[in-house]
């Protein structure tokens, strides 16, 4: 975008883990409880209490560390991050810092067709802190810790990501796996999955530049315009005579910008050191290949096997496989139609996606299950209804007027197929419409659709149009071979 | 009724000679004429107190007590007890009433024990003498004179002049043993991870476990069987079957291996605390055991070892005392940061904040390697040094103390000298080892001096066998402060 | 040995104000603490794997169950300034 420049970025994203309790004690982790309802003795830091690890966490933790394909570490420990802030209520955050859990792995991503692969760093697990509320308190702030101490696998990316929209391509895909094995439920809203990016930029083939890390980006539109906006301020400054300064900066969505974070101005000294409430973390090989078993086929796998297997083309496979939800929807239909993977794709990308995203819902949420998909799909297979019904009976069920062989019976859109019927019309047809058999016959094709148009209408839509193809053609060739 | 051991006591109420009600009514009459000039105590609730006493008394008269149901105990004031203020000596504190009670408090309350207040303590656990807490020194029951040692002074000197039978205290670098020592009673550590750490507010949370102090080694066994077990909500809380201190109790000493090691016995050590310590290695040979010199060659490290990570723990667990949830906030604050500087200045003692910040500098940036780091390492060495110990020996015996105990104010203003008080000590808690402390003489003017005996890791069934048996040839810790009746 | 800038460093860290009247009594005393560890640093710990625990076992995991209920009103009785169930601070500033 900013010509002669290259933009570097990593992404560090955190996702909450989909646990039922907080990393460290019993409390609920569900989202929008009463202020403090869901903030236990632990979560308070209240005197003599001690943090409990949740074994929900470190099996997700597990999961994403082979879905990436990264290592698994047999050993990894908790540290203490030392800082005072007030919706931290122990004065340090409980996070993982020379031994992280998951150790690189990489991350597949496509941009405009173009494949790359994304390194990471690692993935830790550490716990979220509580939150600020700005609303006046008579010019205080209010803090409410229902969100301390929710589990969370930070996933630190390697600086790989050369433009705004491989970054975003590269959380989507991110997001889109997590989802995937189930370790966090992705709601971008409720801030389960956030963004910080680092970025900054420099000459092609100089040093790495001065980076800034922009904060707290919770949706892939304001992650896209947070970084050009940040990379044009950089190469602007630079252009301009100055430097960039490192620091933290935040997004002002209302203004369309970065700015410095006033509280993180004085340089911090984290002090980290390793919890002495908490003993290292052992993984054995044996929990890795319990979740090894119990991990679903991963989106890569399944894309290929798609294209292998079922002879889809790759646009598809991806496309069939951007949601857990979506692929599983499309397998379940091609099961009950018992084959025929492409013309069920063409459903489920086309009529039934349309559904879905003007209901914003996900697959397995939609209207229509895949049972009842796949009893339309082989209706239109073996001719019953023709494909312009089918668009018709698709809707109905997607109102609810139930399966789609009782729609096709109440609507009477069942496809007339008996040869000697649409015989019969099609000689009422050409005896009543002499002037177009005597078109075609000086070879006016026109007039041939014209009369498959009236057998049609004659039919009122249910006859096989393939079938009117044929016998009309072959009843043409008759009359033209009696011309003298 | 005072004098009786807690055996004895619990013989008595067994046989229904008195109710709990009576013996608490005694104590609590007791503390109320004689602790106005100790000072062992931060809070006594009475009413509490006969409350849990009738409780008591009714599961007695079920025939459902226990060896220490109606016995009136007192915590340490850094045990989390629901209901009761939990001070920890501290201003920031001063206010907190803990809404949940500790796992030792929880263990000692389901025994039946009572408990009748919350003793006095060097601030956030942090001393030698007792004289760190916001609630005024406590003084010593054998001369008011002087310190009770620290930081569990309160309880040690509340079971010296027999206001409880027992009590709890906590041990990070000696606050149990110390103390002991210098009050002349019985105290013990237990190995770390023996008594869990939940409602125990911390100090340095590697080095911290909570103990007891009674009359006698046979005391300490009935407070560890309540005491001692697993608790899924400490970590470091050792899953291990349960077992019974009192077990190897009327086992003689024959042929035990004490060792005795070289650096212990130096010029560091005050000549009379020395033949105090001497005549009771003396009495354990007449008993049938056999000394064996042992080398700790690190000791000479414990206390610059400590003196790192301890304040670098402590520096990351006080920063939760903040003025934002609970505790004490400074009445007049400009801004955020200003609430958080002017709360802590306010509401820590000097020396808290002291540690706070050499914790906060040895860990911070460009610091860590030279300092914490490495203190982890030579604790390792010095963990090594008893690990190599053991196996030439049972048990190691020593001083607790390097001197019977000293004037208040002697050492207050100087640290350094403070820190060197738990010389004997210290290198135990780096270890994670149990270690006690029962009375074996006086020494200069007529101060009692502790005999202290370190076990292996969860070897505690052995050290009180070692310390009963002594207990049975020797009366030192029969013997009272002759001023207090 | 702390100069009197980094005494102030990291009382700042440690979010506790010391008077500048002060400074240079804490250094003193900071320095005579500093002067008792220094014999640990000259240690050889060549190979020496640090200990961070005092006993060597790993970490034990909790069942992920909620076992935790509301107890808000309890744990806020005492606190300094409460209001709607939420704690107040001075404006938080980001």
């Amino acid at each position: 975008m900013s010509a002669g420049w290259e933009v570097v970025i990593g992404l560090e994203t955190h996702a909450q883990l989909s646990t039922a309790s907080k990393i460290f004690s019993g409390a609920s982790t569900a989202f929008g409880a009463a202020p403090n309802t869901q903030a236990s003795a632990v979560d308070l830091a209240l005197p003599g209490v001690l943090p409990v690890l949740n074994a929900g966490a470190v099996v997700r933790a597990i999961r994403f560390g082979l879905a990436v394909g990264g290592t698994i570490a047999p050993r990894s420990v908790f540290a203490r991050k030392n800082y005072f802030y007030p919706d931290l209520p122990k004065g340090y955050q409980i996070s993982q810092f020379e031994l992280p859990v998951v150790v690189g792995g990489e991350i597949l991503i496509a941009v405009e067709g173009v494949e790359k692969r994304v390194r990471l760093t690692r993935a830790h697990l550490e716990e979220d802190a509580g939150k600020s509320l700005h609303e006046d308190f008579h010019g205080m702030s209010g803090i409410d810790l229902n969100r301390a101490g929710t589990p969370l696998l930070e996933i630190v990316s390697e600086p790989d990501l050369r433009s705004a929209k491989e970054a975003v391509a590269y959380a989507k895909t991110l997001h889109s796996l997590v989802r995937w094995i189930g370790i966090c439920d992705g709601n971008m809203q409720e801030g389960s999955f956030r963004c910080d990016a680092n970025v900054s930029v420099r000459r092609p083939g100089a040093p790495l530049g001065t980076r800034c890390e922009i904060k707290n980006l919770n949706s892939f539109r304001f992650l896209e315009k947070a970084i050009d906006f940040e990379v044009r301020r950089q190469v602007e400054l630079i252009e301009d005579g100055g430097k960039v300064v490192q620091e933290t900066r935040l997004w002002d969505p209302q203004k369309g910008e970065t700015r410095a974070m006033r509280s993180k101005e004085d340089a911090q000294d984290y002090r980290y050191f390793p919890d002495p409430d908490l003993l290292p973390l052992e993984i054995t090989p044996q929990a890795i290949a319990r979740e090894r078993d119990a991990m679903p086929e991963l989106p890569a796998a399944m894309r290929e096997r798609f294209i292998a297997g079922h002879g889809l083309p790759a646009s598809d496979a991806t496309t069939l496989t951007a949601s857990k939800a979506l692929a599983d929807y499309f397998e379940a239909v091609v099961k009950a139609v018992g084959g025929e993977p492409k013309a069920c794709a063409n459903w489920v990308l086309g009529e039934f996606s349309a559904l879905l995203n003007r209901l914003e819902v996900e697959a397995d949420a939609g209207p229509v299950p895949p049972a009842a998909l796949a009893g339309l799909v082989k209706r239109v297979l073996d001719g019953t209804i023709s494909g312009k019904s089918a668009k018709d009976v698709f809707a109905a069920m997607a109102a609810g007027e139930g399966e789609a062989d009782a729609i096709i019976e109440a609507k009477g859109l069942r496809q007339v197929s008996d040869a000697g019927a649409i015989e019969a019309i099609v000689d009422e047809v050409l005896a009543g419409n002499a002037k177009q058999v005597e078109d075609y016959r000086a070879g006016k094709e026109k007039a041939f659709n014209s009369l498959v148009g009236q057998v049609m209408k004659a039919s009122r839509g249910k006859a096989n149009p393939a079938q009117v193809n044929e016998i009309l053609k072959r009843k043409l060739g008759q009359v033209a071979g009696l011309a003298p | 009724m005072h004098d009786r051991p807690l055996a004895a006591l619990a013989a008595g109420l067994a046989a229904r000679e008195f109710s709990s009600e009576e013996l608490v009514r005694h104590q609590l009459d007791r503390i109320a004429r004689l602790d106005g000039g100790l000072n062992a105590f931060i809070t006594v609730d009475e009413e509490k107190a006969l409350a849990a006493a009738r409780a008591a008394d009714e599961r007695l008269a079920r025939g459902e007590g226990g060896p220490l149901t109606g016995i009136p105990i007192a915590h340490k004031d850094l045990f989390c007890a629901k209901g009761w203020k939990t001070t920890c000596g501290s201003k920031i504190l001063s206010n907190w009433v803990a809404p949940y009670d500790a796992h030792v408090v929880e263990r000692l309350a389901g025994e039946g024990a009572v408990l009748v207040g919350k003793t006095n303590m060097d601030e956030f656990a942090m001393g030698s003498s007792n004289e760190s807490s916001f609630y005024g020194p406590v003084k010593n029951p054998w001369d008011r004179t002087r310190v009770p040692g620290g930081s569990s002074g309160g309880s040690a000197a509340a079971v010296a002049a027999r206001l409880v039978p027992a009590a709890t205290g906590t041990d990070t670098g000696g606050s149990i043993r110390q103390p002991a020592s210098l009050c002349g009673v019985s105290g013990i550590r237990p190995t770390y991870g023996a008594v869990s750490r939940y409602g125990m507010v911390a100090f340095a949370s590697s080095l911290d476990q909570g103990g007891a102090f009674g009359e006698s080694a046979e005391d300490l066994a009935l407070m560890l069987n309540a005491m001692a077990g697993f608790d899924p909500r400490d970590s470091t809380s050792v899953e291990r079957p349960g077992e019974d201190y009192r077990r190897d109790l009327a086992k003689p000493l024959a042929g035990l291996r004490v060792g005795l090691p070289r650096e212990y016995f130096t010029a560091d050590l005050a000549p009379d605390v020395a033949a105090c310590v001497t005549g009771a290695i003396d009495e354990l040979k007449r008993l049938g055991a056999v000394p064996v010199e042992i080398s700790l060659p690190n000791q000479h490290l414990a206390v610059p070892v400590y003196y790192v990570i301890a304040p670098a723990e402590a520096s990351s667990n006080l920063s939760r005392f903040d003025g934002v949830r609970y505790g004490f906030r400074a009445a007049e604050y400009a801004d955020l940061n200003d609430l958080y500087r002017k709360t802590r200045a306010q509401g820590f003692g000097a020396e808290v904040k002291r540690r706070i910040l050499v914790g906060a500098y040895v860990l911070s940036h460009g610091y860590y390697d030279a300092y914490y780091l490495q203190a982890q390492k030579v604790r390792r060495l010095i963990a090594r040094d008893f690990t190599e110990a053991f196996e030439a020996c049972d048990v190691i015996a020593g001083p607790a103390a390097p001197t019977v105990a000293f004037p208040l104010g002697e050492k207050s203003n100087d640290p350094v000298q403070m820190y060197l008080e738990d010389l004997y000590t210290i290198s135990v808690n780096l270890a994670g080892l149990p270690g006690l402390s029962v009375p074996c003489g006086f020494g200069a003017h007529g101060l009692p001096v502790g005999l202290q005996v370190i076990g292996n890791y969860f070897d505690e069934a052995r050290m009180l066998q070692v310390a009963h048996r002594y207990q049975l040839a020797t009366d030192w810790h029969r013997r009272r402060p002759g001023n207090l009746r | 040995m702390l100069t009197l800038d980094e005494v102030r460093r990291i009382a700042d860290l440690a979010r506790i104000e010391v008077p500048e009247g002060e400074v240079a009594a804490l250094q003193q005393q900071l320095n005579g603490i500093f002067g008792l560890i220094e014999q640990m640093r000259a240690v050889d710990t060549a190979g020496v794997e640090p200990m961070a625990h005092a006993i060597d076992l790993t970490q034990r995991l909790r069942e992920d169950a909620v076992t935790e209920e509301d107890r808000h009103a309890l744990y806020q009785e005492g606190a300094p300034q409460v209001e709607a169930g939420l704690y107040l601070v001075p404006k938080v500033i980001e």
